[in-house]
């Protein structure tokens, strides 16, 4: 099929950096700056989507802007694994720019026109990343992701604020400059392009194994923001920011393009034959192993409810890096459609710790006995994420981590089937308990009628509770997706 | 021959030299230096635009006579090495009389008049086709600097001003050795081109080789021999370290590929991995060095030392992406560090401190300094986007090409470079502390702002699409890389 020619993609990102400028330019005009972010959201989905039929039919979308070095152009192309990511990102836009007012409003946050423009820049960096025809516009958009999310790293500009984002900044940058710059200069050394290609740009290259192995583990390491350990500390000290950061960028676009570009590296810089020659998928399974499980022991061990839920989302990062080296076609298709379900669920999650911020100024698991019955609408959305991450059916989770248990009985490796189930009772152990406490604790001191639901925040999360179950009985359209990936 | 457009554009800024020795007021010896270098930009525009990138000739050459008996001519001439330098001499020329608006209180004619004629000489220098005349523009450079530096400078300016000097000088006179050889040698004849054809046996070449590297290293700066840059820049006014940035450190790069490497060719294979050691020792040192500064002028002159080291890596790589890369970094870093000293010279105006220290939370006093200062800072430490990243990955990739250590030592040099760059960026922009609360700071004005939006520009164009640039240089890099090769081989 050829390529569908279209300004579409160039579109999708332009809607968000134009959002970003409007909200700069309304900075005085509260209401109407406000009004901004979602509808440019809505717009931006309403185009990843058109594009949809097109790439579901085993299409792509195509828009060469122009040359930047011979072998390396300024291009998008838009297939299944960047649409998954697209759609993914520009949906809980949508949802999370509406969430974002409720808790800007509420707690009366500084610096609101700076939070929307670098939150809309984002996402356009985001969704250019998910678009990108090569690695050279990949990582332009990756570098301009780390930069936009710094401010809002910083945003509450307070002793804890700044030594974040510091930490942020140097793990982010400090492994792009690199060996992500390292990875990138000798790839387009031995290959003289930087281009995704269907088998993997380095496949018929001439050069030693060993030097592969370096370039592929600077790849794995210099993508810092899939946070593979020990590149994952990062993580947890972005937690400063306010929750609907934490929620849409910590948790789904920052991280997946992290985990996005990891995938492009395994499936269109290598492609899956050279990292198994190299016999690499297995080595990369064991290291995302270490990672699922430590991840998952730190998240039990923390108190403060997004420190739990970061490490989780480190842990379950590696999920989707595991799913990808294993190889095999159900494993890979696990790996992909869990960038969908870690994506309805943990910004569900994240948005109730917002919530439940909001509403009591609580951040402790340990405080919040009995808050459920306060947050009934919070504290049942939180229930239905905490089931789809452990994977429960019939939630998203349940699907993804199927794929992947399957994929791993059909790599014949059933030690990363233990992992999985090992991983699960982790997420049910740190989980579960929350709940548990939330609903049938009791409170230490009667909390104050303040303590209320707050509608422009509950809605949203429980829109994206719906969204995870939702996945779970329909999955059709991140299944198709995925398999025309590993087609 | 047609237009002396050459001339022109080297004689422009001497005329306006001559002129501004007539006038009275301050005001219009101002009005008429930023008159003069604007219509040189013009000119070195027309000379781009016109610019045949298909071949590697010379081209715009004029030549006449001068001292037949010697052999000496007046010949000019640009081609795909020289022409980028030739337009950026003349567009941090015009940067600089904007910045010295007011910076500059006492004795402004004068100061102007020594700009002017700084410029004319350094155009010469890059447009020189006669290695007599190069000689003579090259030495002569170094006497409006020399005052630059000693007359308009900070507290321990005649320090750094006979430092520099003498550094200079002596690297110079190792230099005329050396030209004086290679006339003997070659025929003699001042002739560059008629040079280059030469074949000379390898003890010559070897000679020669180490004679023009003290002269050339001298300039770049390669450590060991850099000391004297730090003293230069932080004495010089604004002006001054725009130019000693921007301009006079690609002098030094500028001679290895017009002498060393097309007259020299098996002495430079024969020598390059210890460049590329040098190099790389250069982009590490140079990059602690900066590390280790608490004065913004230091750091930014350390940096200098590092960013000067990508490019003498990748012009001993000897292959085509790393000489392309080189070249297109010498003009990226003649943009970049040029607007990070006009930066530095505009927050020295508004709080008389160069100290890190004494910064902090500048984002709110003045939006816009600190929104460019971002895009400058990024650009320096080649952020994928910018200008720098283009011709560091170039350079990179030519690097690891020739020797892999050297490309992972160059590679260390970038990630230092991220840490001085971005740290020196949050503790001066960013950070708790309030630089708004000790000094009244304005943001910038229209007159700054006239001189920082064209680096700008440069930055995002070159960054997003250098082929313009690279074009320019292409098919001279074939061709010196040829010359390199098929007499290089042989040895």
């Amino acid at each position: 099929m050829d390529p569908v020619v279209s300004i579409r993609p160039l579109l999708a990102v332009a809607v968000a950096g134009l959002a970003a400028l409007a909200v700069l330019l309304l900075n005085r005009h509260e209401k109407l700056r406000d009004v901004v972010s979602p509808l440019a959201a809505t717009a931006m989905f309403a185009i990843v989507v058109s594009m949809a039929p097109t790439v579901l039919a085993g299409g792509t979308v195509e828009l060469h802007l122009f040359e930047i070095l011979p072998g390396i152009d300024f291009a998008f192309r838009v297939d299944a694994l960047g649409m998954v990511f697209a759609t993914v990102s520009s949906l809980l836009w949508i949802v999370a720019a509406i969430y974002s007012i409720g808790y800007m409003r509420h707690l009366k946050e500084h610096a609101q026109t700076r939070f929307f423009a670098c939150f809309a820049t984002s996402l356009a960096a985001a969704v250019g990343g998910a678009f990108a025809a090569n690695l050279f516009t990949l990582v332009i958009f990756y570098e301009v992701l780390s930069l936009v999310t710094y401010p809002l790293v910083y945003h509450h500009e307070d002793k804890e604020g700044w030594t974040g984002s510091r930490k942020y900044l140097v793990y982010l940058m400090g492994a792009s400059k690199s060996v992500l710059l390292a990875a990138l200069a000798l790839t387009y050394h031995l290959a003289g392009s930087l281009d995704f290609v269907a088998g993997g740009l380095l496949a018929g290259v001439n050069a030693s194994a060993s030097l592969l192995t370096v370039v592929y583990f600077c790849y794995l390491f210099g993508f810092a923001k899939a946070a593979v350990m020990p590149m994952h500390a990062w993580l947890p000290a972005a937690m400063v920011a306010p929750t609907p950061v934490s929620a849409l960028l910590h948790a789904v676009a920052v991280v997946k393009m992290g985990v996005f570009c990891v995938l492009r590296v395994v499936f269109h810089i290598f492609g899956a034959g050279l990292v198994e020659g190299l016999g690499l998928g297995i080595t990369t399974a064991y290291l995302v192993s270490f990672t699922i499980l430590m991840a998952s022991i730190y998240a039990l061990t923390r108190d403060d409810l997004k420190a739990r839920l970061a490490y989780s989302t480190v842990s379950q990062l590696s999920y989707i890096v595991l799913g990808a080296v294993l190889l095999s076609p159900v494993a890979m298709v696990g790996g992909i459609i869990h960038i969908a379900a870690h994506a309805f669920s943990k910004i569900t999650l994240f948005f109730c710790a917002g919530s439940i911020y909001c509403a009591s100024g609580k951040r402790n698991i340990s405080d919040m006995a009995g808050i459920g019955r306060r947050l009934p609408w919070t504290m049942g959305a939180f229930f239905v994420g905490s089931l789809s991450m452990i994977g429960v059916p019939p939630t998203a989770g349940f699907v993804s981590k199927w794929y992947l248990a399957l994929g791993s009985v059909e790599a014949g490796e059933i030690a990363f089937l233990i992992v999985l189930l090992a991983s699960s009772v982790l997420n049910a152990a740190y989980f579960l308990p929350v709940s548990y406490l939330a609903f049938f604790g009791t409170e230490a001191q009667e909390s104050p009628a303040t303590v209320r639901e707050i509608p422009m925040m509950t809605i949203p999360l429980v829109a994206t509770a719906v969204l995870s179950v939702l996945m779970g009985i329909f999955p059709e359209y991140f299944l198709a997706l995925a398999e025309g990936v590993v087609r | 021959m047609g237009f002396p457009l050459l001339s022109l554009i080297i004689f422009t800024p001497a005329a306006g030299a001559a002129v501004l020795m007539f006038l009275r007021s301050d005001e219009a010896a101002r009005w008429t230096a930023l008159g003069v270098t604007m219509l040189d930009l013009a000119l070195c525009v027309a000379m781009l635009a016109s610019f045949d990138t298909d071949t590697h000739q010379m081209q715009f050459t004029e030549s006449r006579p001068w001292v037949p008996a010697l052999g000496i001519t007046y010949a000019l001439g640009v081609d795909g090495i020289s022409a980028l330098f030739v337009f950026l001499t003349a567009l941090l020329g015009w940067v600089c009389v904007l910045a010295s608006w007011v910076a500059i209180e006492r004795s402004v004619k004068e100061f102007m008049v020594s700009l002017l004629v700084m410029q004319a000489l350094m155009l010469g220098v890059f447009c020189a086709l006669d290695l007599f005349m190069f000689y003579v523009f090259w030495e002569a450079m170094l006497i409006p600097m020399y005052l630059i530096i000693g007359v308009w400078g900070g507290n321990g300016r005649v320090y750094a001003a006979i430092k520099f000097f003498l550094y200079t000088l002596a690297g110079s006179l190792l230099f005329l050795i050396g030209v004086i050889v290679l006339y003997l040698q070659g025929g003699k004849t001042f002739d560059i081109l008629a040079l280059t054809a030469q074949d000379l046996p390898f003890p010559v070449q070897s000679f020669l080789f180490f004679a023009f590297l003290v002269a050339f290293a001298v300039k770049v700066p390669m450590v060991p021999v850099h000391t004297w840059l730090p003293d230069a820049h932080v004495q010089a006014p604004t002006a001054g370290s725009i130019i000693l940035a921007g301009v006079l450190l690609k002098m030094g790069a500028y001679g290895f590929l017009r002498f060393s490497l097309p007259m020299l060719p098996e002495a430079s294979v024969h020598y390059s991995t210890l460049m590329l050691a040098l190099s790389a020792l250069a982009i590490v040192y140079g990059g602690l060095l900066a590390l280790a500064q608490d004065d913004l002028k230091k750091l930014v002159a350390y940096s200098s030392i590092s960013h000067m080291g990508f490019v003498t890596l990748g012009i001993f790589a000897l292959n085509f992406r790393g000489l392309e890369g080189a070249i297109l970094q010498m003009f990226n870093h003649g943009v970049t560090t040029g607007a990070l000293f006009l930066f530095v010279g505009l927050i020295y105006e508004r709080t008389h401190t160069r100290s890190i220290a004494d910064y902090g939370g500048l984002m709110k006093v003045a939006p816009v300094y600190t929104v460019f200062l971002a895009l400058f800072t990024l650009s320096s430490m080649a952020l994928p986007g910018t200008n720098s990243f283009v011709g560091e990955l170039l350079v990179l990739s030519g690097g690891f090409a020739a020797n892999l250590a050297v490309g992972a030592a160059a590679v260390f040099g970038a990630l230092l470079g991220a840490a001085y760059l971005l740290g020196m960026y949050r503790n001066v922009a960013l950070g708790p502390a309030s630089v708004g609360a000790r000094f009244k700071i304005r943001d910038v004005n229209g007159r700054e702002m006239t001189a920082i939006l064209p680096l700008a520009l440069f930055v995002l164009w070159v960054g997003l699409y250098p082929k313009p640039f690279l074009n320019i240089i292409d098919a001279s890099v074939k061709h010196l890389l040829a010359q390199v090769h098929s007499k290089g081989s042989g040895q």
